[in-house]
């Protein structure tokens, strides 16, 4: 009963949001106000029939009610809770209904909170926003069926890949989409001022916050499924260039650029027709996002020529609004009024070649990600493309990028001084310079250019303290009025130290663990020892253990440090009940130095394991660099400037530049 | 400086970028692409020593064995021909005797496969869709559910 009610719900929302897509934009085109306030609580009321819906499946879930085609496929009665629930999102169906779930809270959330939008922008904007829903209710109702009953109901249902059964995993596709489907705001904002023909500064103020947003969720939500690339696929590396991560680091790269495009924005209205190409290719790179991921087509051209159906639809959702969107830019961005004049060498300039930058790169990636597939769709040849070609390609755009980052904030708006920015990196400089002896007396080994790797890094986290140190005047004026400005910058100042402090940080963990990690693969005998990277390891044995679904054989491994035991390491092979299936649970020994990473192999005919150890060093610095951007995004994000709608221009220019 | 001499320096450095770009792909391409072969391929002698690809076929029953410090030897099947592989690791953990797999590494000239990486995939009836399509072109029969797909990221083990 319950999940025809959210059968129902879904076919509801489908409705108002057809209703919401087209009754206000024809309001705002004939200035009708009462046809233009339907969309508020139409993307309201959207939100709560896509949130029963949701709930329904969930609840199917919970209670493990097998006569739901998509529960008996995809859970199991002996699934602890936390999996039964991740389970909804764990599935082609359930995932899309999230999806729509977060573009209509999105929807939602401007209606709500959009109290000094123009009404006409606003009736725009919810209805652009209704039309991306109208196509994924119909794709979700058409094609992937979550509330298809069975019948006979199956005893128990066919369980979730143990390997999804895992704790990060279960809150990745979330975050992921709350990114994703974030930048649809960006998308729906363009759309809409193209439609007006108009831009200005509080349109930019607008969608910055709501692009930060997404942006903050899609870091979080790549660095954990990279977290959980690293522990649970046993292979020790923290990112594999997949086409499946690629999907998703895309739109990343175009939501970074268009962050750093917005401002220049709303800052100077410079920048108005790229910042809105930049907002739809942004979105369209989530759309193939969820193309690639979503088809099969990335499993194989092959795949998805079989079963097109659900492929052919996402395609053609993707071509409808990356293809109209382009076209509506196409004929309207002349009318997007020009905006201020800057040199070259300037704040602009800086964040203009941080967009080349970042463009480029994600060109490059898809490229990579897409060459192969119209490889094997044209000739039938198969290649892969792998780390190699991103790692020289994007690998190379990145230096530039990291290199000229810390200039950046340094620049004054309309016209900058190198040669001033210079001179207040120099500390950082030094650092970086610092930072090449010290990695070439630490690691003796390893590749030469690892050293200035790792410079980089230190270069970008000690020129984002040194900005934030300049700007609060350390050292030239008294302690106490350091502080008192230090207390006065706007929390924006912060969140952009924060951020590109994250960067640098993230570049020094993936350096490191790149260039000097160390590996040996043996097979141990209870009572053998071994010995990497300063750690003495001594195993114990395997012995047998058992979990909620799941029987495992356990290997006990100690770990002596200069002839003092720290820890143990506890790699595992589990062997799950439904579906039966095996998995490796590496066994991890972190600390400040790096981590120390177990996995355990085949049972040799001589009695002894394989093992594979690895000592990845400074390994945690990337998910740690990722947590503080994510942190300076919400930082910034709680800045109450971002929250005023209009911007207010008779406003006495602060003494320092103005934040990030 | 002008509105457009400003554009002009903008897309001049834009085009440079996607220029340097463009040359960096290029050379990409050409040093690291890899291909997927069969056993059969090898067969006919049309890979030379040293060259990086992926070896894709059935692991050939009754062939596993492990040698002395975790080294592993096994044979890759098409049915019509088979090869001899070698890798130094940790096998995953859905590889199986019988079922499908993909190695990757070089040919050695006394022409044994050195396998650098591995891959299998999550699911007891997955066959890689580039082994099924490859055997179902030398015609080799499947049985049922061996290209069933899970969509799920791939496994790979060093």
């Amino acid at each position: 009963m319950i999940i025809e009610l959210g059968h129902f719900a879904l076919i509801l929302a489908l409705v108002v949001a057809t209703v919401q897509m087209i009754v206000p934009a024809w309001g705002a085109r004939v200035g009708e106000p009462r046809m233009m306030s339907l969309a508020e609580p139409a993307a309201v009321s959207q939100l709560v029939l896509i949130l029963i819906a949701f709930l329904a499946l969930v609840h199917a879930y919970v209670t493990s009610d097998f006569s739901v085609a998509n529960v008996a496929e995809n859970s199991h009665s002996t699934k602890p809770l936390l999996y039964r629930i991740s389970g909804v999102w764990g599935n082609h169906e359930g995932s899309m209904v999230l999806w729509v779930l977060i573009l209509a809270l999105f929807g939602a959330a401007v209606a709500v909170f959009g109290g000094n939008l123009p009404a006409t922008l606003k009736a725009n904007v919810l209805a652009v926003q209704a039309s991306i829903a109208v196509a994924f209710c119909l794709f979700i109702i058409v094609t992937s069926n979550p509330f298809e009953r069975i019948d006979p109901p199956p005893f128990d249902g066919r369980g979730l890949n143990p390997i999804l059964q895992d704790p990060a995993l279960a809150f990745h596709p979330p975050f992921l989409y709350a990114g994703y489907v974030g930048f649809s705001m960006a998308f729906s904002f363009a759309i809409a001022a193209l439609i007006e023909g108009r831009t200005d500064a509080a349109w930019a103020r607008w969608v910055r916050p709501w692009t930060l947003a997404a942006w903050m969720c899609l870091t979080i939500g790549i660095a954990m499924g990279s977290w959980w690339a690293y522990y649970e696929l046993g292979w020790g590396g923290f990112w594999f260039w997949d086409p499946v991560e690629n999907a998703s680091f895309m739109p990343w790269l175009a939501g970074t650029a268009l962050l750093h495009s917005a401002l220049v924005m709303e800052k100077r209205e410079a920048l108005k027709v790229w910042t809105t190409l930049l907002a739809i290719l942004t979105f369209s790179l989530s759309l193939m996002g969820t193309f690639l991921v979503r088809s099969g087509v990335l499993t194989s051209v092959h795949a998805f020529a079989v079963d097109p159906r659900r492929g052919v639809f996402v395609l053609a959702i993707m071509v409808l609004f990356t293809g109209g969107g382009l076209a509506l830019f196409a004929l309207r961005a002349r009318q997007l009024a020009q905006g201020g004049i800057f040199a070259p060498i300037s704040r602009e300039g800086g964040l203009v070649l941080n967009n080349i930058l970042l463009t480029t790169s994600c060109a490059t990636v898809l490229i990579g990600t897409l060459y192969p597939l119209a490889l094997e769709a044209s000739t039938g040849e198969k290649i892969s493309v792998g780390a190699p070609y991103f790692n020289l390609t994007f690998g190379l755009l990145m230096l530039p990028l990291l290199i000229a980052l810390p200039f950046g904030p340094f620049l004054a708006w309309k016209r900058g001084d190198v040669r001033g920015a210079a001179q207040r990196l120099l500390a950082a400089a030094l650092l970086a310079l610092g930072a090449i002896v010290a990695a070439a007396a630490v690691f003796e080994r390893g590749p030469w250019l690892a050293p200035f790797g790792l410079a980089i890094g230190v270069w970008v986290m000690a020129g984002a303290v040194s900005e934030l140190l300049f700007r609060v005047k350390l050292g030239q004026t008294p302690m106490a009025e350091a502080r008192r400005r230090l207390a006065s910058l706007p929390r924006s100042a912060f969140g952009t130290t924060a951020a590109h402090f994250g960067v640098g940080l993230m570049m020094v963990g993936i350096v490191a663990t790149s260039a000097y990690r160390s590996e040996l693969i043996l097979v141990m005998k209870p009572g053998d020892r071994a010995e990497i990277a300063g750690h003495e390891l001594a195993f114990r044995g395997a012995a047998p253990g058992k979990g909620p679904n799941y029987t495992e054989r356990v290997g006990l491994i100690d770990v002596y440090r200069g002839g003092a035991r720290v820890s143990e390491l506890a790699p595992a092979k589990r062997l799950y009940d439904a579906p039966a299936q095996q998995t490796s649970e590496a066994g991890i020994y972190a600390s400040w130095r790096g981590d120390l990473y177990a996995v355990l192999g085949d049972q040799q005919p001589d009695g002894g394991i394989a093992v594979r150890i690895y000592f990845n060093p400074l390994v945690r610095c990337i998910w740690i660099g990722a947590i503080i951007m994510f942190m300076g995004g919400a930082v910034s994000l709680s800045d109450r400037r971002l929250r005023i709608g209009a911007p207010v221009r008779a406003r006495r220019r602060v003494a320092a530049a103005p934040a990030e | 400086m002008t509105r457009k001499q400003r554009r002009a320096a903008f897309i001049a450095s834009g085009v440079a970028v996607l220029t340097a770009a463009a040359l960096l792909v290029m050379i990409a391409f050409r040093g690291s692409i890899v291909f997927f072969h069969t056993p059969s391929d090898i067969a006919e002698n049309k890979i030379p020593a040293g060259v990086r690809f992926r070896l894709g076929g059935l692991v050939a029953k009754g062939s596993v064995k492990h040698r002395d410090g975790a080294l592993v030897e096994f044979s890759v099947t098409d049915t019509l021909a088979t090869v001899l592989v070698t890798h130094r690791g940790v096998l995953p953990d859905l590889f199986r005797e019988g079922q499908g797999v993909v190695a990757e590494g070089t040919l050695a000239p006394g022409g044994v496969f050195e396998a650098e990486t591995v891959l299998a995939k999550h699911d007891e009836t997955y066959m890689p869709p580039e082994v099924a399509k490859a055997l179902e072109a030398k015609g080799v029969k499947l049985g049922a559910g061996a290209t069933h797909d899970t969509g799920s990221k791939g496994e790979k083990v060093e």
